[in-house]
């Protein structure tokens, strides 16, 4: 037998971190190939006779197309194909469906209804010549008005937006209502005190670096399509195109080699796919399409855009008895959330589950606008970065109208570690945690009663320094089945591994890594269920020829769902593996026990077999009557969501000559469950934190009153570098989750669910004695600087002020 | 230039063109290539090193980092015929097949790398500043880096990184 890295000598157990199981900080496998610009992305798939596809998007918000001439892009010589929307009806894919049951034009026929959607395309030999022949295609346009925020949506006289949609009279896209309305009403009659808060949550975009794109390859002659294809969820990107493109479901294999970033941006699929597709249909040649930036800015899946009008009942002690508010979606031209069916606004009646709330009731709408389309969950479980940002910042509100400190106020409506599992006034259970003790921890670790002094002291010199706390829990990792589904397909996910006889293995699993490191971690959980070294497992994902149905990477979704999976499946393997060592050591199977790597016999622990001598025997020795081979799959439907906690609390110096303020220190608890990786946590963890940073401080798309997209390429769309970005503090809570196999929780997106709080909650602080109430994020320097200066609210709401 | 040295080209169009020489990673490299090409579409497509990665086509994000006559430069908004005559390194050319660049060590061991888009760009930025600072502070290395975006790691293990490479050199 070959010797394995740790080999396990079948005499003794294994230590588990050492051979990279649970809670090793092994160095991850994928780094091989990307520090030495060996990965795979789409970008870099390069196939025979390959042509390449250009998008032409149009320039304006709003218009009705009168004329589309291409005669000119035609004449250009290496032009293979120019497709219009008129050529596209003729398929039936002038039009796809949304994953919220809505419609989007793949390729404009009647109107434009967003600057930068999609209106033609063009393909030829060569990119440089595609993009010459789009800028030689003449749209003639009839400009409409356009809208740009929801109210404009529903003033009287607004034009209609979606009139290619049967039965809708106005630009409402959706409407939805969960809580209690009537217990809520009896709640706010008892107050003491209502606190009321108004605000905007802005669009952004999740920009990974690299863009969407795809290469798709029709075979004629086999009818079998390939696409390769920026996708966070292929099995779900193959369901759609065979209902969207009515082709066979066998016959397409959707391939997600390196993806360069999703954060919910790779999770729907896009008239830039399924152009490219049809363009390899009616060329019979790959056709290749990667986006430009622009184009993913103005025309791919945003995150957030939401409006928040709330109120909290309280008592003067500081107890909450009620909260209500209604929020309003900017959807755009197209409701096109990628979410579960069943919630129309996601899971934004998460709010408020990590406090002792009796009852609630929110109400929600959503509104087209001439925006780009999309409500993708952008580093989050649908929508719940709103959510618990309207929480935290109206749990900011309610303390200072109480006149209560902030960790106070927190700490009397915390849900306490007995009464788990607790049911929140929206309905959702959540499954443990242990919230006042990550509370201390921060406010241990940042020194809050000192920092407290020390703002007292700053204040008599003028200096505004503030501290801003975020708790909260969110619910990570949809299904269960019961009531999460997207398209109707269920919230589950797969795993299906592989022991071959010489003891190493493949684990394939449904979900895709975009950097979180799956092909490190996922192994590391084989090796804690059955003490195979994790070097001697490979994991493999995103190709749905090879590997079994999963519904993707997105909301801190995989370790949840596919990572249980995982364990399940290696439980199985050790089910079997466990009959096989009996055979070997000649003793009944109730007679064997486990330990990490090795079967030894009750009683005589030094007589045992290792999990690799169990793997040759299924294929050189098994009993008489056993099935030959080891390996298995697992389909894991989860029974809860898993619910992590994480306490943020940023202190920040804001300089009132400039409006400019500064992190001065930032530390994070995160209670994530049971740590797989530490190294690969932590990395989660600093990256979302980062991305709270620049929602707070400075990254944001809005559109001026024309609809023209403010934030369309990074010149105008600011993202942190090293230079901004502040260090982070972080500490760890460990309450295992009780109905996870292996004890984990979600953890990728926590940070920048309940990051922006903190920050601008310690701004807000800072500017207490001005009498501000709330400045609109991003907190830009102008905005925080007017606010100082005339002590109003600043709301920043489109359009885009150009004064 | 001799004649049977190989050229690579990467346009047919019939579009006039011009050859140039740039050595790359070391290797002297003949090409015909139209005057507007992009030195990272010369770089991916005609030379195939694929690891120069294009994100934002504005010389932000720094993925197409390479280092030009030894100094960083953004190959998405430089041309291809401004190369001729110049050296170019790109990822492929850190380290040596047996032995990595400390920088590409410290990426590794501090966790200074998610999915790994970025990663060419800031390696080669991180490159052209060890060269130019061998020992730099936590500021120096921010303020260094900061052409290249990365939306995963969150800066810290990257900034890590770096002063791991530092101090591997120093040693």
């Amino acid at each position: 037998m070959t010797a394995t890295a740790e080999p396990a000598t079948g005499s003794q157990a294994l230590d588990e971190v050492k051979i990279g199981g649970l809670g090793s900080s092994r160095p991850r496998v994928e780094d091989a190939r990307f520090i030495r610009g060996r990965g795979n992305y789409v970008e870099d798939v390069t196939l025979p006779g390959m042509l390449h596809m250009e998008i032409l998007r149009s320039p304006l918000a709003h218009a009705r197309i009168k004329s589309i001439d291409t005669s000119a892009a035609w004449a250009i010589p290496g032009v293979k194909l120019v497709l219009t929307g008129e050529m596209a009806a003729q398929r039936n894919l002038a039009w796809m469906p949304t994953l919220s049951y809505d419609t989007q034009a793949v390729l404009a026929t009647d109107k434009v209804r967003f600057q930068g959607q999609e209106v033609a395309c063009v393909v030829a030999e060569d990119p440089y010549i595609a993009k010459d022949a789009c800028d030689a295609i003449v749209v003639e346009y009839e400009a409409l008005p356009p809208i740009v925020n929801p109210e404009q949506a529903v003033a009287p006289g607004a034009p209609l937006i979606r009139d290619d949609k049967a039965g809708q009279a106005d630009n409402v896209a959706y409407q939805w209502e969960v809580g209690d309305k009537d217990g809520t009403d009896a709640a706010f009659a008892q107050a003491d005190v209502v606190s009321k808060l108004r605000l905007h949550y802005p669009r952004s975009h999740p920009s990974p670096i690299e863009n969407c794109g795809a290469v798709a390859d029709f075979n004629n002659a086999t009818g079998k399509l390939t696409v390769y294809l920026t996708s966070q969820a292929p099995h779900i990107v193959r369901a759609a195109v065979a209902l969207i493109a009515e082709l066979p479901e066998h016959l397409i294999r959707i391939i997600s080699p390196d993806v360069g970033g999703g954060f919910g941006n790779k999770v729907p699929v896009y008239p830039g796919y399924v152009c490219a597709i049809l363009c390899s249909i009616l060329t019979a040649k790959p056709v290749k399409w990667i986006e430009d930036n622009t184009g993913n800015l103005s025309s791919t899946g945003f995150g957030r855009d939401m409006y928040l009008d709330s109120e909290m009942a309280l008592t003067n002690d500081g107890k909450i008895l009620a909260v209500r508010y209604h929020a309003t979606t900017d959807q755009g031209a197209f409701y096109a959330d990628a979410q579960p069916t069943k919630f129309k606004i996601g899971l934004v009646h998460s709010s408020f589950a990590c406090y002792d709330v009796p009852v609630g009731h929110i109400t929600a709408q959503g509104m087209y606008t001439n925006k780009a389309p999309g409500g993708v969950a952008y580093r989050c479980s649908f929508r719940v970065t709103e959510a618990m940002f309207f929480q935290e910042r109206m749990m900011q509100a309610a303390a200072d109208d109480l006149g209560m400190d902030q960790a106070e106020f927190r700490r009397r409506n915390l849900v306490r570690d007995d009464q788990f599992p607790y049911r929140t006034p929206f309905g959702f259970l959540t499954d443990s945690g242990q919230y006042l003790k990550c509370l201390q921890v921060g406010l241990d670790a940042i020194g809050y009663d000192d920092f407290l002094v020390e703002q007292a002291e700053a204040r008599k010199q003028g200096r505004l320094l503030g501290i801003g706390i975020s708790t909260m829990t969110e619910p990570l990792g949809a299904g269960n089945s019961r009531e999460y589904d997207i398209l109707g397909i269920k919230m589950f996910d797969s795993a299906e591994l592989r022991v071959h006889p010489t003891g190493k293995a493949v684990l394939k699993i449904g979900a895709q890594t975009q950097g979180q490191g799956h092909e490190t971690t996922f192994a590391q959980i084989v090796t804690h269920e059955l003490g195979i070294p994790a070097t001697d497992i490979v994991v493999e994902h995103g190709d749905t020829d090879h590997t079994p149905f999963g519904m993707g990477t997105y909301a801190s979704r995989s370790t949840p769902v596919a990572g249980a999976a995982t364990a399940m499946v290696a439980r199985k393997i050790r089910a079997k593996a466990r009959k096989l060592a009996a055979h070997l050591l000649e003793v009944s199977e109730e007679d064997v026990e486990w330990e990490l790597g090795r079967f030894f016999v009750r009683g005589a622990e030094s007589r045992g077999v290792t999990i690799q001598e169990c793997a040759m025997a299924a294929y050189s020795n098994m009993p008489d009557g056993m099935e030959p081979g080891l390996e298995n799959n697992a389909y894991y439907d989860p029974p809860n969501l898993t619910w992590p906690f994480a306490c943020y609390i940023a202190t920040v110096e804001v300089d009132p000559e400039t409006g400019v303020w500064d992190v001065l220190r930032f530390v994070g608890v995160d209670d994530c469950g049971v740590r797989i990786n530490p190294m690969i946590v932590e990395g989660q963890i600093m990256g979302g934190l980062t991305e709270a940073y620049a929602i707070s401080n400075m990254q944001f798309q809005t559109y001026d009153v024309d609809g023209n997209l403010v934030g369309a390429n990074y010149m105008d769309y600011l993202l942190p570098t090293a230079w901004e970005t502040p260090g982070f503090e972080l500490h760890e809570v460990v309450t295992p989750s009780p109905h996870h196999p292996i004890g984990a929780k979600g953890v990728g997106e926590c940070a920048a669910v309940g990051g922006p709080a903190a920050y601008v909650n310690a701004v807000m602080d800072a500017l207490r004695p001005t009498g501000v109430r709330n400045i609109d994020m991003p907190l830009l320097p102008d905005r925080v600087w007017h606010a100082a200066h005339t002590g109003q609210d600043v709301s920043g709401a489109p359009p885009f002020r150009t004064e | 230039m001799t004649a049977t040295e190989p050229v690579d080209t990467t346009s047919d169009t019939g579009a006039p063109t011009r050859r140039i020489t740039v050595t790359v990673n070391g290797e002297r490299r003949v090409a015909e290539v139209e005057p507007r090409l992009l030195l990272a579409h010369l770089l991916r497509q005609g030379l195939a090193l694929t690891g120069t990665h294009v994100g934002c086509d504005t010389t932000n994000c720094g993925a197409c980092t390479v280092l030009y006559d030894g100094a960083p430069v953004k190959s998405c908004t430089m041309l291809a015929v401004q190369a001729d005559g110049h050296e170019v390194t790109t990822v492929e050319g850190l380290g040596t097949p047996s032995e990595l660049d400390p920088v590409q060590e410290g990426f590794v061991a501090e966790h200074g790398l998610q999915c790994g888009f970025c990663t060419p760009g800031m390696m080669l930025a991180a490159r052209a500043l060890l060269n130019r600072n061998p020992d730099p502070s936590e500021d120096e290395i921010r303020w260094g880096l900061s052409g290249n975006l990365c939306r995963c790691t969150g800066y810290q293990n990257i900034v890590k990184a770096v002063r791991w490479a530092a101090e591997k050199e120093a040693q």
